[in-house]
Order: C-alpha cells, then sequence, then structure tokens
C-alpha cells in the first residue's frame, strides 16, 4: 500500500513538472520535489447527532497544536464560543481560528442523523482536534471534544469520543421562547449581554422542561443527558 | 464501609516495606458544574482493602456527616487509624461551580488505592465520589471522571434551613445565595437507604414557596461533576 502511494505521488510529480513549461530549471525542479514529498495527513471526521430533539447547529472543525484550547471549563467563553452557543453561529468562532486548520459543516444535524467532513494538515504539530456544536433548542448550551490527541492514528486507523455538553456560562437559562433560537422557541439568538450564573463555562445542568415548570418554552423530549453525540476520527492516508 | 480492624491495619503496616515503591503524584479536582459547591474535600491514599463508601451498601455515620454537613474530621479519623496519606481540605474551604484545586508532590507511600469526597452544596446528602482508584505504577497524566452520588441517609426534601447535623432534616447552605426560601418540600422520606447515584436535585422556579428552595435552571446537574487529573510522576 505504502509503495503503491509513493509510485503514485512519484507520477503526479513528473507530470506537474511536464505541465510547467521550459520555464523550471533544476534548482526549481529540486524545490518542487520536496515540496511534494511534504505528506499531507488527511482525516474524516463524522459527527453523529444522538440526543432525541435537540438539532445540532452546523460544525466547526478544528486542527491546532497541544498548546490550545479553544475553550476551558472556568474560564470565560470567547466571543467566537459566545455567538456559537447563543445562536448556531460559528463565524466568529472559525474567523478567531483562520490560520489554522479548519473545516465548517456545510449545514444542520438533525437528531438521529451524522455528517462527515474532511480536514488535513500538513504540519505535525497540529494533531489536536477539535469539533464543536450548538444544541439549538437551548439558551447557550454547546457540544463538543475538545483538543483530542489524533496524533497516534496510521493509516485507516479510527478513534472515537463521545460529545459532552457545555454550558457557555454566556446566556441565563431561562427556557423562555424569546431565547431559544432554535425551532421549540424561534427567538432571539446572540445578544452580547452576559447575564449567566456565572461568566464561566461549564458542563451543562441539563434543561427544566414544561414537564418541571410552566415558565418553560420547552417540551420533555428536548432534554439530554451529559453525552449528545459522537464523533468518529478516521485518518484517510 | 469500612471494613478493617485494628489487627489487620497493623498487619498491613507490617507489610508495606515488601510492597511497591512509594509514589509521588499530582492531583487537579475540578468541579465542572455550574451550580454546585464542594464543601471541604478529603482526598486520601490507601491500601486497596478499604472502602470509605461503596454504592449498594449503607453508609458510615462518617460518611453521613460528610454528606450531610459536609464535615470530613471522621472521615480523617479512619484514614489516620489505617495508615492512608491524607491532604484535607486542599481548597482551603469550598470549591466554587467551575474551580479547580491541586494537590502537588503528594507523596502517597505505599498506598495504592486513592479516594476522593466532598458534599455537594445545596444538596440534602449528596457527594461527589471517586472509590479506592487504583494509582497506576507508570508514570503519566491520568483523567477520572467523577459521579454524584446520594448517601442514602437523609430526604432530599430541597428546603434550605441550616439542616446539616447527621440525621437532621433540609440542607445546610445555598452559598451561591440564587435559590428560593419557603418551600414545603420535594419528598419526605429517603426512597433508597443504600449508597447510590444522586437522582438531582428537582428546584423550581419560586423564589418564596413552591415545593423547592432550589432553582431547577441552576441547581441541576448532569453527571460527571468533576474531573480529576492525576499525574504520576
Amino acid at each position: 500500500m505504502n509503495n503503491y502511494l509513493v509510485s503514485g505521488l512519484a507520477i503526479a510529480t513528473s507530470l506537474a513538472l511536464a505541465g510547467c513549461g521550459g520555464s523550471s530549471n533544476n534548482s526549481a525542479s529540486t524545490q518542487d520535489t520536496d515540496m511534494d514529498m511534504t505528506p499531507v495527513y488527511e482525516y474524516q471526521v463524522t459527527v453523529v447527532n444522538l440526543t432525541a430533539a435537540q438539532p445540532f447547529s452546523p460544525l466547526a472543525v478544528v486542527l491546532h497544536g497541544s498548546d490550545q484550547m479553544l475553550w476551558r471549563i472556568g474560564e470565560a467563553a470567547s466571543d467566537g464560543i459566545e455567538m456559537m452557543a447563543e445562536s448556531g453561529d460559528n463565524s466568529v468562532l472559525l474567523d478567531a481560528v483562520a490560520g489554522l486548520p479548519v473545516s465548517a459543516g456545510a449545514g444542520i444535524i438533525m437528531p438521529g442523523t451524522s455528517e462527515t467532513v474532511m480536514i488535513s494538515t500538513e504540519d505535525m504539530a497540529m494533531m489536536r482536534l477539535t469539533a464543536t456544536t450548538m444544541l439549538v433548542n437551548t439558551n447557550d448550551a454547546f457540544a463538543g471534544v475538545n483538543s483530542v490527541d489524533i496524533s497516534a492514528l496510521a493509516n485507516n486507523e479510527s478513534m472515537t469520543w463521545y460529545l459532552n455538553t457545555y454550558d457557555a456560562g454566556t446566556e441565563f437559562n431561562s427556557e423562555t421562547a424569546a431565547s431559544i433560537p432554535g425551532p421549540a422557541g424561534g427567538g432571539e439568538g446572540f445578544s452580547a449581554i452576559r447575564d449567566d450564573v456565572m461568566n464561566k463555562i461549564s458542563r451543562h445542568p441539563g434543561l427544566v422542561t414544561q414537564a418541571d415548570d410552566s415558565m418553560s418554552a420547552l417540551s420533555p423530549w428536548h432534554r439530554f443527558d451529559s453525552i449528545v453525540g459522537k464523533v468518529t476520527v478516521t485518518r484517510m492516508n | 464501609m469500612l471494613k478493617s480492624t485494628s489487627t489487620i491495619a497493623a498487619l498491613l503496616m507490617s507489610a508495606t516495606p515488601l510492597m511497591a515503591s512509594a509514589q509521588v503524584i499530582d492531583v487537579k479536582i475540578t468541579n465542572l458544574t455550574q451550580g454546585i459547591y464542594f464543601t471541604p474535600i478529603l482526598a486520601t491514599a490507601h491500601s486497596p482493602e478499604y472502602s470509605l463508601f461503596q454504592a449498594g451498601q449503607m453508609a458510615s455515620p462518617e460518611l453521613q456527616a460528610m454528606a450531610e454537613g459536609g464535615d470530613i474530621a471522621g472521615l480523617v479519623s479512619i484514614a489516620d487509624s489505617i495508615g492512608a496519606s491524607s491532604q484535607a481540605n486542599p481548597a482551603g474551604g469550598l470549591l466554587a461551580p467551575a474551580s479547580y484545586t491541586m494537590v502537588t508532590d503528594w507523596d502517597t507511600g505505599t498506598n495504592t488505592a486513592l479516594t476522593v469526597v466532598a458534599m455537594l452544596l445545596p444538596t440534602n446528602d449528596g457527594f461527589v465520589g471517586l472509590n479506592s482508584w487504583t494509582i497506576p505504577e507508570q508514570a503519566g497524566t491520568y483523567t477520572v471522571y467523577l459521579n454524584g452520588y446520594d448517601a442514602g441517609t437523609e430526604a432530599n426534601d430541597e428546603i434550605v434551613n441550616g439542616g446539616g447535623m447527621p440525621g437532621a432534616p433540609g440542607i445546610p447552605a445555598n452559598p451561591g445565595g440564587n435559590g428560593g426560601m419557603g418551600a414545603t418540600g420535594v419528598i419526605a422520606e429517603e426512597v433508597n437507604t443504600m449508597i447510590h447515584i444522586h437522582p438531582g436535585n428537582v428546584g423550581d422556579s419560586d423564589p418564596e414557596g413552591g415545593m423547592s428552595d432550589l432553582d431547577s435552571r441552576i441547581h441541576r446537574w448532569l453527571n460527571p461533576v468533576a474531573k480529576l487529573t492525576v499525574t504520576v510522576k
């Protein structure tokens, strides 16, 4: 398998050089060869929504170094995490990591369905993976795997993690329709005001719903446990 | 439940020179919840023959005192009596939600099992627990997630009335000050008198009455409630 890949790369390189025309000299072709020999680590990332009735907002998947984290329990949420966790919009979060290998999901992942995205890097130091999404029928709940180490994956190997549920700590869990952006509320998404119990990320305490309190716009089936999804990462080459 | 006798303890202590070499560890304890405090923590390394608590068993009076009122003195005495190496109250009081505390360069001696307990506040008799976890021999960093247990010794009435002594009904305090008062009570009797996974707080959103003095939007939790990061040196 490895031999086949190497020879395939060699053919691709010679074709590319042949296509360059007569302008390239020896030193340039040496450089090209070096660049083509740089391995690209490609990964397939599949996220499954395991909830009863919590659509996932579009995914944000990032590869980064071991010294980086997109969020930490006990710290205030970044503006990007706040925006995603309150409204499902991951654009601010993706802008904040623009220099890193990123992959954005194509759309909403409904309960019981999954989405697969690809992500790749040439940098051996970028072997931590973070994937995150909002549970849209909540005030500021988000789910994710946070800086998991994928450096040990060999070709065609997979690793699986469950998605934990976090509270961004940026919006009080009022559960009113006006504050829930998902279809269960149809209300406001992002608000710059931070009015949660504390301005810190924690694990999510869970939902109350109308089953326990009439003040909630949510229904019993919107509840979730500490695990809401699954992510499988497969190295492709 | 404590299963020791002084004879067994003496035998174990005399045998210790033959056992594994001493281990030095760092322990980071993170409160993962949004609205639940940990009362003074007891982290103790002991011989694996012992357990300070076991799910499905009845709580000892010492465990009850910790779970109902946050008093770890009785459990510390037990740990001392079995030759354990203990870290009592490493956070210096309450460990707030989404906060952590560290124990560094802890020489556990020949004790190879780690137990961690602290009361969950505000609850009636809830506690975060790790029971006799084997400390790895190989150097490295290990992560353990801890669940919330119910001591099974008091009804979860969710009335904050200062009742923290063993046997006294009610919750001793709500440190966040973010609940209600004047509740009628969620339940009057403990339904399972053995130690079990805590069913969670119920709460309500009525600050001046209702069935609970706790807030359903703040004082619930989903397990795990704590994360332990153990670094074996």
